[in-house]
């Protein structure tokens, strides 16, 4: 079912929003033993289908999303249960505020039913990182969710809700959206507020959605993007859904995306999407982006540095859990820290200490951030010819759990495909490509220039619409 | 390729203010051996004469009036979040 199909039973009155809320909380407790949620917002939830049923019944505008059951990540700051980050540091943090995008869907008539699981501050590629547990993937429970924002790919999959929020820093919504066969997009840097979300990288970091369709991307979007006054990062306001899509547009296939190393079914499902395109009429070129190469790479060096910045605030003074016993400060700092960060928190907020370190910046830090303009350069360069460019999400379809957990760098490769558009700062949305021999999805992204967000999820749509 | 000891992952734990296990310096000894190691490969990248990037759209300072805004927020919500609070502030151990 459709986001608006929900919005028109609604306020047709043929369907209540109680009834809508209460469906979804049943389905997320009988999907369970997947572990996709944190926690159920059950008494809010409900008390807030109420009003907008009330709303409808007095005939006045519930919203565009009128009584629209939808789940957060757990590091979005919002009500009706504690903001963990699935990390124990924040383990009864009740937030005293809601982010500026949970806030705005909810005032469009939206109603969040529950919190998702993540890998602990949102640090990983598989959610196996959360203190709370593993996440199930969707369509085999012994493989992984993919992550960080596992727990919102597969509540979506299950179709618990219709659409579900989550956060991407280098590939968190793309990849899990490609492991659980649903579609996931990361906006442009600044399309939408970042205020209230728990900060990882701040020059990458941004708030996308998980849906069915791209029509229910594009909705979910059109309501949570704009400027925001309490985030200096975000761009004026310029994005306008849309079906359309321009006949024939040149399209590149990043031909550093599809070798050897890559799986061959996943490069099989892409160069299927890619005949899809052609179908429609666009043309689909094999186009190069050395820089893919280094990417990880710079990731893995600009991220930390700026995520060691970020978790110093979580040191047990004025919120977050605090250790016991302690007799001195540096006491009370490390050891709250030690104790409430996951080991994944650690290897990363080190990392940041030492690329960040006097006698090593030059080497890392300052080298990653001019490596980056030159994949930045690279880009520029492809879009000067091409609309859009293709890659497959993820190098594998789904990994086992348990499988890459002993090797951080062979976990990081999961997200060699999506961290140049994060680097970068450009849109890319995950579609669903089609299944493994062994039943599991695979997705193909479309990346496009800075702010062609509508456009990409329109052309993700138009393939999704001639597949049926 | 860079070589860490587990003195230099008592000092990186310093730096970032954690109070590591001992058990868990050996195993992140090995784990930060192998970032490294990889993220070292950008050494061979020829970035002469390229400038750096921080940010990614064009973003100039923001300038706003000089006004005290609470964000939404009490002086007893946020108390309330702390710990340990006594006389309407957060407690911390003795610092000096």
């Amino acid at each position: 079912m459709n986001i608006t199909d929900y919005v028109a039973q609604v306020t047709s009155g043929q369907t209540t929003a109680r009834a809508f809320a209460e469906a979804a909380l049943q389905k997320a407790r009988e999907v369970e033993d997947y572990h996709a949620l944190l926690a159920l917002t059950e008494t809010r939830a409900l008390e807030r289908a109420d009003e907008i049923d009330a709303k409808v019944q007095r005939g006045e505008n519930a919203g565009k999303l009128a009584g629209v059951p939808f789940v957060v990540k757990d590091n979005y700051l919002a009500f009706g249960a504690p903001t963990t980050a699935a990390s124990k540091i924040l383990e009864n943090f009740e937030a005293p505020i809601q982010a500026t995008v949970v806030e705005k869907l909810e005032a469009e008539g939206a109603i969040c039913i529950g919190k998702s699981n993540l890998d602990a501050f949102a640090h990983g590629g598989s959610t196996e990182n959360s203190a709370y547990g593993v996440t199930h993937n969707a369509y085999d429970k012994t493989k992984v969710a993919g992550g960080s924002s596992g727990g919102s790919a597969v509540i979506t999959a299950l179709d618990v809700v219709p659409f579900a929020l989550g956060s991407d820093t280098g590939g968190s919504i793309r990849q899990p959206a490609s492991f659980n066969g649903v579609f996931g997009i990361k906006p442009t840097y600044g399309m939408s507020s970042r205020y209230g979300v728990v900060a990882m990288a701040s020059s990458t970091d941004v708030m996308g959605c998980f849906a069915k369709s791209a029509e229910d991307i594009a909705l979910v979007e059109s309501i949570i993007a704009g400027h925001d006054p309490k985030d200096m990062t975000t761009l004026p306001d310029y994005f306008v859904p849309t079906t359309e899509v321009k006949p024939g547009l040149k399209i590149g296939l990043i031909k550093e995306t599809m070798t050897d190393d890559v799986d061959t079914e996943v490069r099989a499902a892409t160069n299927a999407y890619a005949e899809q395109l052609r179908a429609l009429g666009h043309t689909v070129e094999d186009v190069s982006l050395p820089s893919v190469k280094y990417a990880l790479a710079i990731y893995y060096i600009v991220v930390p540095a700026e995520l060691s910045s970020n978790l110093a605030r979580y040191d047990g003074i004025r919120y977050g859990r605090r250790a016991e016993g302690v007799k001195t400060l540096a006491e009370l700092y490390g050891r709250s820290r030690d104790e409430g960060f996951v080991t994944e928190n650690k290897r990363r907020i080190m990392i940041g200490s030492y690329v960040l370190s006097s006698g090593f910046f030059d080497a890392y830090y300052l080298q990653a951030q001019k490596a980056r303009t030159v994949l930045i350069h690279e880009f520029n360069s492809l879009f000067a010819e091409y609309d859009y460019l293709l890659t497959p999400t993820a190098p594998t379809p789904a990994f086992g759990i348990g499988e890459n957990v002993d090797d951080p760098v062979k976990m990081y490769l999961a997200d060699v495909m999506t961290v140049p558009a994060s680097l970068a700062g450009l849109p890319a949305i995950s579609a669903p490509a089609g299944t493994s021999a062994s039943g599991l999805p695979i997705g193909v992204q479309i990346i496009g220039p800075s702010r062609s967000d509508a456009g990409v999820i329109a052309l993700a749509g138009q393939v999704e619409v001639s597949h049926g | 390729m860079s070589t860490i000891t587990t003195n230099d992952v008592r000092y990186l734990a310093q730096l970032s203010n954690l109070q590591l296990a001992d058990d868990e310096v050996e195993n992140l000894r090995g784990d930060l051996e192998n970032i490294l190691g990889y993220i070292e490969q950008l050494g061979e990248l020829d970035t002469s004469g390229v400038e750096p990037t921080y940010q990614v759209t064009g973003l100039e300072n923001v300038w706003r009036d000089d006004e005290v805004q609470d964000g939404g927020v009490s002086r007893e919500q946020l108390l309330a979040l702390a710990p340990e609070q006594a006389d309407h502030s957060v407690k911390v151990p003795q610092v000096l």
